[in-house]
């Protein structure tokens, strides 16, 4: 199956000129910035114009200390029929972040922004369902974002077991 | 009652989950896992019943989060391959074979020739293995039970294949950035010939037991139906994908480590239920037989990794004679190596779909962000829209269809 880099270029042009994009080719996949307000606009674009029929995947990369943009939330975008990918970011600013749902375009992102906001509290408006999804539904924080410790357990030996012992984590009853 | 002061989730929140006949009692809200045997792992599912028939099916996961994206964060290159392994636990060398070809695009690293097809053996061995976990479970949870046994017995073959050469049944790490751990051993080649020439009439056998059986076909056809419109929109990729008629295969379309030069076909079926599912994975485990039997009689020699040593550890034999070697064997092992500043998605068709890593390096010794893009993650989620209408018992044949891992979901 041949790649179709004609309808791949037309995409990435369209997406700078009327989604104020900037287009960075890396390695050779193209990935293009697009303002948060303009991307699911772009996102219905590039599925209806340029058959992107698939989006396989939404993330986020977390900049802390850099506060603007804080996070990128980076999506994929797949199309089946023309085999090209093309990555579309998006900065967003500050410590309490928020973006526009992607269900209305792929309902499968359902999943994705739940995960979103799970894993690095990027609200998600318009989203009907936002829960956690990987944590316990009574966890505080957001581990993947970069200002979250990794945590670590301390080793007891015989002169500080009873002292760790009081502090260690324990299993909710 | 206790419990229900402690939580701090109020009804409100997780009332729009279920219908109005929920609240008022008309239909039966049942809770299935997580740890129901049919489940495959530790699912929870939260099923909204009229009688016997499914109104409202919501898939509750998380119960394996590890963290494995977060520790790998910590970790540097070299080291963060280890956790790769425990994500999909029935893939582990696909799951090293993405996490070493986004490292090896990020540093621009050279693989040779050799090693690159022993990567294709490996791959398709893996991916008859986990067909077979899936064919064995997806037939225990239609009640055959012998096809469970045969199934597990084809697959202690390859397992035996994985230890010779890499000394683990299971966790591996044996693909490694810029090659392979170590070269395969001499038995390697007889021990691959043997398990081709010995798994077709395997695979017919499995396919006398199920494919024209009556009751087998009874609980599967019409099961579960997704169009290819619907595939595509809700996500699904790799076999689950194909059983809607979608034309899509990774090793086709955008190839890796050489799978362009392998003669197969890309199995499909238009019907979308778990009978076409079950049809496509069957076709693909003679499909991964015949790329095996391409890739074993064109095994180059030569060396089997990367000559690169700002990124590849040098040989033994050169530590004892060489300043530079012992050089660069202590930086790699003590500081790891730096990978060029950038970002790339890698993906490959793992046996359940897209497997895919988001991988950005801020140019240090570890990973900045590594996103893994499952798809088991991805097919959990259309639980929730293809078991609408169905029996419990065939959300059972469902569940095995769709080919889930929960180490792979949840990471």
């Amino acid at each position: 199956m041949e790649m179709d880099t004609n309808t791949l270029n037309a995409a990435v042009q369209d997406l700078e000129a009327n989604f104020s994009g900037k287009v960075i080719e890396f390695r050779g996949q193209k990935q293009v910035s697009v303002p948060v307000d303009q991307i699911v606009a772009a996102a219905a674009a590039l599925r209806d114009k340029y058959s992107f029929e698939v989006m396989p995947d939404i993330t986020a990369v977390d900049y802390w200390p850099q506060t603007s943009p804080r996070f990128h939330v980076v999506y994929q975008f797949n199309s089946v029929s023309k085999n090209i990918r093309v990555t579309v970011r998006v900065p967003l600013d500050g410590n309490q972040p928020s973006l526009p749902t992607m269900i209305g375009v792929y309902p499968n992102a359902n999943w994705l922004e739940r995960e979103l906001w799970d894993m690095f509290g990027i609200r998600v408006e318009g989203h009907p369902d936002l829960r956690r999804i990987l944590m316990p539904y009574d966890w505080e924080g957001h581990p993947l974002r970069k200002d979250y410790p990794l945590g670590y357990e301390e080793v007891q030996f015989t002169f500080n077991y009873d002292e760790i012992d009081q502090r260690k984590p324990r299993p909710k009853e | 009652m206790a419990m229900l002061e402690r939580m701090d989730v109020t009804l409100d929140e997780l009332k729009h989950l279920v219908s109005e006949e929920a609240l008022q009692g008309d239909t039966l809200l049942l809770n299935m896992g997580p740890q129901h045997p049919s489940t495959h792992g530790v699912l929870r599912l939260l099923l909204e019943l009229d009688g016997e028939i499914i109104v409202n099916c919501v898939p509750d996961i998380g119960f394996l989060h590890t963290g494995i994206e977060k520790n790998m964060e910590a970790k540097t290159y070299a080291k963060a391959e280890v956790m790769t392994d425990r994500l999909d636990y029935l893939n582990t060398m696909g799951n090293n074979l993405a996490y070493c070809l986004a490292v090896e695009r990020l540093a621009e690293l050279d693989v040779p020739e050799r090693a690159q097809v022993v990567r294709v053996i490996f791959a398709e061995l893996q991916r008859i293995a986990s067909h077979l976990v899936w064919l064995g479970t997806q037939a225990l949870d239609l009640a055959a039970m012998s096809v469970f046994l045969y199934c597990f017995r084809e697959r202690e073959y390859i397992l035996d294949i994985m230890e010779l050469c890499s000394g683990q049944r299971m966790m591996t790490t044996y693909i490694r950035p810029g090659g392979l751990w170590r070269d395969v051993p001499v038995e390697f080649e007889t021990a691959v010939r043997d398990f081709v020439a010995y798994m077709p009439k395997r695979i017919d056998q499995y396919e006398a037991l199920l494919t024209k059986n009556p009751i087998f076909i009874d609980r599967v056809r019409g099961i579960g139906v997704m169009t290819k419109e619907q595939a595509l929109a809700w996500g699904a990729t790799g076999s689950t994908a194909r059983g809607s008629g979608v034309t899509y295969d990774i090793r086709k379309a955008m190839p890796y480590s050489g799978y362009e030069q392998y003669d197969f076909e890309v199995p499909t079926h238009p019907d979308g239920d778990v009978y076409a599912r079950y049809q496509v994975r069957m076709e693909e485990m003679r499909q991964s037989l015949r790329i095996i039997d391409q890739a074993i009689n064109r095994l180059p020699m030569g060396p089997f990794r990367s000559n690169n040593r700002k990124y590849v550890p040098p040989p033994r034999s050169e530590l004892g004679r060489s300043m530079e070697a012992v050089i660069h064997h202590f930086k790699l092992w003590t500081e790891g190596y730096n990978v060029p500043k950038g970002s790339v998605y890698q993906v490959v068709e793992s046996p359940r779909g897209e497997l895919g890593v988001m991988l950005e390096s801020d140019g240090g010794p570890k990973p900045y962000r590594i996103k893994w893009r499952t798809p088991s993650f991805s097919h959990i989620q259309l639980l929730s829209w293809i078991a609408n209408g169905h029996y419990v018992a065939d959300l059972v044949a469902i569940i095995g269809s769709i080919d889930i891992v929960l180490g792979d979901t949840d990471r």
